[in-house]
């Protein structure tokens, strides 16, 4: 690092901290406010109930599923619309931006009117989605996965196409030289796609209401949960479940940074 | 022998138009040329990796003009180098032969023999982060040559290099490729680097190649 040295150097730096560091109190003062609010018993409490345990199971595994898959779609549309000119890539490049844009109800909305059509019908004949867990799984994967796929494109537009280049000329295919050099150097970014579309997921609320609905012990999630306990006034309830939630998304995100980058 | 019959590229606005050059089985050529006159263009071009409209690239009297470049038989050093940063040296070295499924025991064997010739044994198990300029190069030399290309394609090898390692370079060049007798294309603007390793001297100006191997004063 370069060392820091004059007024103007730490004048500058100063700047910097105070106004980045504004939204880091934010965070620490919702936080410190919510623990506050709660108390261990509340969050014991929460936990002890079972409808509570499930969201948590559901809220993890789905999740988990949502950035598996978010991964398979991102890494190769993230490869494609990095390294390839093709007719139609403005539209696509729009189309991807959809899920992002979009309020997620309506995201949910559009899920739920698909699955009306007849194709959707056919499919629900031999795979049931709407109102059961593979629902909760597909709102969230519609959204995250748009965020995934951006991730993968600014990741592999920043990997310089000659390494490729001199894989090929090498021996490799197109597709060992993506495999064996483009990929590994693109670690990083598959796994900041993964926590990032598997945290959006963990949060997602507004498609998972609308496309899942909120059975309890059936589509369940937690932020399904935050939302019934407040439906019935239920506010240390609702509380202690958000703290459940934000133990749950850090814990994950360490160990993911930690064992898959190295660092903390 | 790499022999390029009248090729013509088109990138966006920018041309070659019937572009002829020989060079002949074993010989160091350099291809001299203003920046941004073709010459790497011309590199990437016999590699396969940028397209032609017409013409033909003869590799050892092998039309490889629609070849993918795995099958063109070429080493390639790029001007960036283009070192694989996930790779140590020993698995730079040995990458065109993973890929050519060499057993263990000759990759083993090959990758002592080329660290040995390049003079980087010590650097075997280093990332190319922590490498020096005249390091990358060796290295760079190295998995271009490891599977025994028959044609060496070499773009501005000593262009960011510091005298001592340049000159350290250039001995390294004509001794590697005198060994190896493989038939070298190397592209430079600078008049001493041509002279110090050329057998045959081309000179690319305004889309034609001219082969200026008997007056190098003229470039």
């Amino acid at each position: 690092m370069t060392p820091v040295r004059g007024i103007s150097d730490r004048v500058f730096l100063v700047c910097l901290a105070i106004l980045g560091g504004s939204y880091l109190v934010l965070i620490v003062a919702m936080l410190a406010a919510n623990i506050a609010y709660t108390s261990p018993n509340f969050l014991l409490e929460a936990l002890r109930s079972r409808e509570v345990r499930f969201a948590i199971w559901l809220s993890l595994a789905s999740s988990t599923m949502t950035a598996i898959l978010s991964l398979w779609v991102g890494v190769p549309l993230g490869y494609l619309m990095s390294r390839f000119r093709f007719p139609g890539k403005r539209l696509c490049d729009a189309l991807l931006d959809i899920p992002i844009v979009l309020p997620p109800l309506v995201i949910g909305l559009c899920l739920l009117i698909l699955f009306q059509t007849p194709l959707g019908r056919s499919i629900e004949r031999f795979f049931p989605v709407t109102y059961a867990i593979p629902s909760v799984v597909l709102a969230q994967f519609a959204v995250s996965a748009a965020f995934a796929v951006r991730t993968m494109r600014v990741t592999f537009d920043e990997i310089t196409p000659r390494l490729e280049q001199v894989a090929m000329t090498l021996g490799c295919s197109r597709s060992q030289a993506f495999w064996t050099v483009t990929l590994p150097e693109a670690r990083r970014g598959v796994v900041t796609a993964a926590t990032l579309s598997w945290a959006r997921a963990m949060g997602e609320f507004g498609p998972v209401l609308v496309f899942a609905g909120a059975t309890r012990l059936r589509t369940e999630v937690l932020p399904t949960t935050v939302f019934l306990e407040l439906s019935i006034g239920n506010l240390y309830g609702a509380v202690a479940v958000s703290l459940l939630m934000v133990l749950a998304a850090m814990l994950v995100l360490l160990i993911v940074r930690v064992f898959c980058l190295g660092h903390t | 022998m790499i022999a390029l019959d009248q090729i013509h590229v088109r990138l966006g606005s920018f041309t070659l138009n019937n572009v002829s050059l020989q060079v002949e089985t074993g010989q160091y050529a350099v291809l001299m040329g203003k920046t941004g006159c073709g010459k790497s263009t011309l590199l990437e071009v016999i590699c396969g990796l940028k397209p032609i409209q017409a013409g033909r690239i003869i590799l050892l009297e092998r039309d490889v003009s629609a070849l993918r470049p795995a099958e063109r038989g070429i080493g390639y050093v790029p001007q960036d180098l283009a070192l694989f940063p996930s790779l140590s040296v020993r698995e730079h070295l040995a990458f065109a032969l993973e890929v050519r499924r060499w057993s263990t025991a000759q990759i083993r064997e090959r990758v002592k023999e080329l660290a040995a010739l390049l003079s980087i044994s010590h650097l075997l198990d280093r990332f190319p982060r922590g490498l020096s300029g005249g390091e990358s190069q060796r290295v760079a030399l190295g998995r271009a040559l490891a599977a025994r290309p028959p044609v060496l394609l070499l773009d501005e090898p000593l262009s960011a290099l510091d005298d001592e390692t340049r000159n350290e370079i250039i001995d390294l060049l004509r001794r590697v490729t005198r060994q190896t007798g493989v038939t070298t294309l190397h592209v430079t603007h600078s008049r001493s680097e041509a002279r110090q390793l050329a057998d045959r001297l081309f000179l690319l100006e305004q889309g034609i190649v001219r082969d200026i191997t008997q007056r190098p004063e003229e470039s």
